[in-house]
């Protein structure tokens, strides 16, 4: 669907890499920073940036980015703003760009107006936790009619039909939730993701990215061995949180990055 | 006219209602849906069912009606479904028994529920001591220090009780806490909601567990009348109580229906939990329905004296009601609940909720303009037991 994504995978299937998605909670501690740590964690190793819409009731979510949320809706950040931050980044670099937000963020907008803006800004797919394909039809037509792509979670605990379903729905990537559990939980057994993702290949083509849980450049390299994709980001919020008055935060969240890239397996 | 086939075989009240959750859940909440249609017809389960209601319970409540409030207003005779008298001391039992039994078939060893005022949490570590299931409660902070008596009730009970200290440390962030709970625990773990709130089947299955309090009402208004009641009056939180006692009249379209919801300090001051008077459509917590919220879609802080009727949003079934316009929506304030709560006190010797007590400022209002030939039938949901420290705290007195 969407070029960037798709394009993305491709070369990293050429070069025998595998994909690094960033999570960052947009608007902490500003929308400035944002922007910053977007272009220096593409140059730090990052192939793929998830940016988080601060919402007041995020259920998937850990402590970890609940908190994250709760400052970034303090200092007054907003999906207009988010959008309007990832326009002008698009002056800047052309790593894709993802939204995870709730359903009711969207919902409030209109999924119409909402899907051109984000497309007009530069996002390249959707993220929708509390949304699973069963509920996204209003969803989908806004989407495909502006080429963003709608990324499905699957779970440990789906059943084959509703793999199949995901797997049917979701464009860019399947996003496979490693635990039953929030983000920031700890990573489970990696024989459990390996036999999933196993299963998800029966059905679908599209690359899995593998997130939840995932903290540690060892859990970033036992991971990409089984998937395409690894996704960063309790782990990354931390960090940013710990290094919120340091002028450094930048750089150290980008060392921190670069460290998750370099354990990832190359071939 | 609504029929009680609602929801469709989507979860569907109309717009409202669906299943917005984590993929984690879908799962679950299939195995629910498909779990609770094979018992609704099970006759053993709903002989089991009928038996804890009667012997456990103390079902059916009475319906009592209340000369002395009667003459004090004037106008239309007064009823009051006594849901006071369950056991635990609100209609809250009737689905945690349910559900606790439906755990208890699922195989779940352990149940998980949210509580805001604590009724519900009380008659979850009820239920759950009962048929000896593991039990853990969330409550927000905020509510814990409003409601202390029960949090301990609940430790006597052998529930763990967790406080959750994000967001408004109320009832809406100890229904995503429990949420997030059953996502990691799911494989062993039901999660007994205890309002007709959430996703796809929740809103469906505990209206059914709380329809007995109109089924019974209808008998009795019949029995003691002879004629159907012109209004039924319920306060509306997440609204369990109040389609319970609606369910069975519904289709009786000279039978008005009245949801009174918080008014706090008004709704100008924008403190209050009135949805369908502040709020818009929208999701939160696995449904779509009315929502207090800004025009970001973020949720807004609610405020209520009660804090059973202190959250954002209301039951999708009412969503729908309301558009159709079955169901009339207003709101009392904090302080005419409490005139309510010391008029009942007073006058008939029965101390209400202080949620109930909503139900009953609408009566002060609506019986005087009725004729004495009219018949209300008011839902006292709950018991006023677990407040008489708040409100003790209100007043200055130290107890």
């Amino acid at each position: 669907m969407s070029g960037r994504l798709d394009s993305t995978f491709s070369r990293l299937r050429q070069n025998k890499e595998k994909a690094l998605i960033a999570y960052l909670m947009a608007g902490d501690p500003g929308l400035a920073e944002t922007e910053q740590l977007v272009v220096a964690l593409e140059q730090a190793g990052a192939d793929i940036i998830e940016l988080g819409v601060p919402f007041s009731d995020p259920i998937a979510d850990g402590p970890v980015i609940q908190q994250a949320a709760e400052r970034a809706l303090k200092n007054g950040t907003s999906l207009r703003l988010i959008l309007a931050a990832v326009t002008s980044l698009r002056q800047r670099t052309e790593i894709p760009i993802i939204l995870m937000l709730y359903y009711n963020s969207i919902h409030a907008m209109g999924c119409e107006e909402f899907c051109k803006a984000a497309s007009d800004a530069g996002v390249d797919g959707l993220i929708v936790p509390d949304m699973p394909p069963d509920e996204a039809g209003p969803l989908k037509g806004p989407a495909d009619a502006v080429g963003l792509s709608l990324i499905f979670l699957l779970a440990p605990t789906s059943t084959t039909d509703r793999r199949k379903l995901v797997a049917k729905e979701s464009h860019g990537f399947v996003y496979y939730v490693s635990l039953t559990g929030i983000t920031g939980a700890k990573l489970s057994n990696a024989t459990d993701i390996q036999q999933n993702i196993e299963k998800l290949r029966k059905v679908s083509a599209a690359p899995v990215a593998v997130g939840f849980g995932v903290a540690t450049p060892e859990d970033a390299a036992r991971v990409s061995k089984m998937a395409d994709g690894v996704i960063v980001g309790s782990a990354i919020v931390k960090q940013i949180a710990a290094h919120q008055q340091d002028p450094g935060m930048v750089k150290h969240v980008a060392t921190f990055v670069q460290s998750l890239k370099a354990a990832m397996v190359v071939g | 006219m609504p029929t009680p086939t609602l929801p469709d075989n989507r979860g569907r009240f109309g717009p409202y209602g669906g299943r917005y959750v984590p993929e984690t859940l879908m799962p679950a909440l299939l195995e629910l849906e498909e779990e609770y249609a094979k018992v609704k017809k099970d006759r053993r389960f709903q002989a089991d069912l009928a038996y804890y209601l009667k012997q456990y319970v103390g079902r059916p409540t009475s319906l009592y009606r209340a000369d002395r409030l009667i003459k004090r207003l004037g106008g239309a005779k007064i009823y009051l479904k006594r849901e006071d008298l369950c056991h635990t001391g609100a209609h809250k039992i009737n689905n945690a028994i349910g559900q606790a039994l439906l755990a208890v078939r699922m195989k779940k060893p352990r149940v998980i529920a949210e509580t805001g005022a604590g009724q519900h949490g009380v008659a979850t570590a009820t239920a759950a001591a009962m048929f000896g299931l593991e039990c853990e409660i969330y409550m927000g902070t905020e509510d814990m220090e409003r409601q202390a008596l029960n949090v301990f009730r609940m430790r006597l009970l052998g529930a763990k009780v967790t406080g959750v200290d994000a967001g408004s440390r109320t009832l809406k962030d100890a229904i995503s806490e429990a949420m997030r709970d059953w996502t990691t625990n799911v494989r062993t773990t039901h999660y007994i909601l205890g309002s007709v709130l959430g996703a796809h089947p929740y809103p469906m299955m505990i209206r059914d567990f709380q329809a007995i309090i109109g089924r019974e009402a209808r008998k009795q208004i019949l029995a003691a009348e002879g004629k159907l009641p012109n209004y039924l009056v319920a306060c509306v939180g997440g609204g369990s109580n109040s389609i319970g006692l609606f369910h069975a009249f519904l289709k009786d379209p000279k039978v008005k229906m009245i949801g009174v919801e918080a008014g706090g300090t008004g709704i100008t001051s924008g403190k209050h939990a009135a949805r369908f008077s502040g709020g818009k459509p929208g999701v939160l917590q696995g449904t779509m329905t009315y929502l207090l919220q800004d025009d970001n879609g973020q949720i807004n802080l609610t405020h209520s004296v009660s804090a059973g009727l202190d959250y954002a949003a209301v039951g999708p079934e009412h969503s729908l009601y309301h558009d159709l316009g079955r169901i009339d929506y207003t709101y009392a304030t904090d302080s005419e609940a409490m005139a309510a709560f010391d008029l009942l006190a007073r006058e008939e010797g029965i101390v209400p909720a202080l949620e109930s007590a909503h139900a009953i400022a609408h009566v002060v209002k609506l019986a005087p303009t009725l004729k004495k030939s009219q018949l209300i039938i008011a839902n006292l949901s709950g018991r006023g037991d677990k407040d008489v420290q708040q409100v003790a705290r209100m007043r200055g007195v130290t107890l």
